[in-house]
């Protein structure tokens, strides 16, 4: 059911299917409007704006030094949602959570230095996203998306290839940062298939700033621990390495909710406003993520 | 009150200010900007600018 609806949110936010024909992109006035996932808004398709190009658009005019449009449209989504987006409402996470159901002799949940690596794509948004666009700035004040021009291979996919494929006179100019930008997609996507969403682990700006939302967002994860019984079946299947026992709504979850379907006992469900419940009085009590059992 | 929070009270507390940022941003003219970037081609994300 989740592809599906990652699928039928991808054809809907790409919907102007004329633009994969003629090689012109959408130009009316829904692109005012941003779209909660990573979708670059030079997809022939597209029907609305990319929050991270359009962040730093605002970002780099000259206009404006600050998005409180992007910001509090970024800050919206995340408090209502956290990430439940990347898991359900991202073209490009559906895009490498497919390559990863291809057959592959070894797998990789996590490895050494991975905890770490998950830090990058904070440094990402603040680097690329947000300090970049605004102080290394042309002659007239603007700053480039530095993001989409050097990182993001949705871009690549979903503009850059489609589009220098339908246009002539956009092959006849491609250079070094193409080639650049071609080959951070193509190790990507080969990766997707060895390791389950590497961009969204280890790059993705916007699963950044969705994560710092998940602790405290108003859809959340939420474990019976009266009914748990502590099988690990749930920390196992989880795609993003995440324990949902130990930490329900920890910034890595996804809200793609297989933890959910392979509890023996479901303990755990999804819900808006979920309050944590916890054992009984004299039960074996577990601490749970930011919550004091003294609270309750 | 604690409670309040972690059961996704800080989240309505939080789009709550979410939605008045974004309601400034668009009373101050910055969805012009995105319109404008958003309706031409994007020569960086397509890897050419």
């Amino acid at each position: 059911m989740r592809h599906g609806v990652q699928a039928l949110w991808a054809v809907l936010t790409n919907s102007a299917f004329a633009g994969f024909v003629t090689g012109r992109i959408y130009t009316g006035k829904l692109k005012t409007i941003c779209v909660p996932g990573l979708n670059c808004y030079s997809c022939p398709g597209a029907r609305g704006a990319c929050p991270i190009g359009s962040l730093q658009a605002v970002i780099g005019s000259r206009q404006f030094s600050f998005s409180y449009y992007v910001v509090g449209f970024l800050f919206l989504i995340g408090a209502l949602l956290g990430r439940f987006v990347c898991g359900w409402l991202c073209p490009f996470g559906l895009i490498q959570e497919l390559l990863h159901k291809i057959p592959f002799p070894k797998k990789i949940g996590t490895f050494r230095g991975d905890r770490l690596l998950r830090k990058l794509k904070y440094a990402v948004l603040i680097v690329l996203v947000i300090l970049l666009p605004l102080f290394l700035t042309d002659i007239l004040g603007q700053g480039a998306p530095w993001f989409c021009k050097v990182l993001c291979p949705a871009g690549t996919l979903e503009g850059g290839l489609p589009l220098v494929l339908l246009d002539r006179s956009l092959r006849g100019i491609v250079g070094w940062l193409y080639a650049w930008k071609v080959a951070v997609l193509i190790v990507t996507l080969l990766a997707s298939v060895v390791i389950c969403r590497p961009f969204c682990k280890y790059l993705c700006p916007l699963g950044a700033l969705y994560s710092v939302f998940n602790p405290i967002s108003v859809f959340r994860c939420r474990v019976d621990r009266e009914t748990c019984v502590g099988c690990g079946a749930c920390a196992k299947v989880c795609p993003m390495q995440v324990d949902p026992v130990r930490t329900p709504n920890a910034p890595e979850c996804i809200r793609c909710g297989r933890c959910r379907r392979v509890c023996p006992t479901d303990a755990i469900s999804f819900r808006f406003l979920a309050e944590q419940k916890m054992r009984k009085p004299g039960a074996e009590t577990v601490q749970m993520e930011g919550v004091d059992p003294a609270d309750e | 009150m604690g409670r309040f929070l972690t059961s996704g009270g800080a989240g309505i507390l939080a789009a709550v200010v979410a939605l008045a940022l974004l309601l400034f941003g668009i009373s101050r003219g910055e969805t012009a900007v995105v319109l404008a970037k958003a309706t031409r081609v994007c020569m960086e994300c397509i890897g050419i600018g």
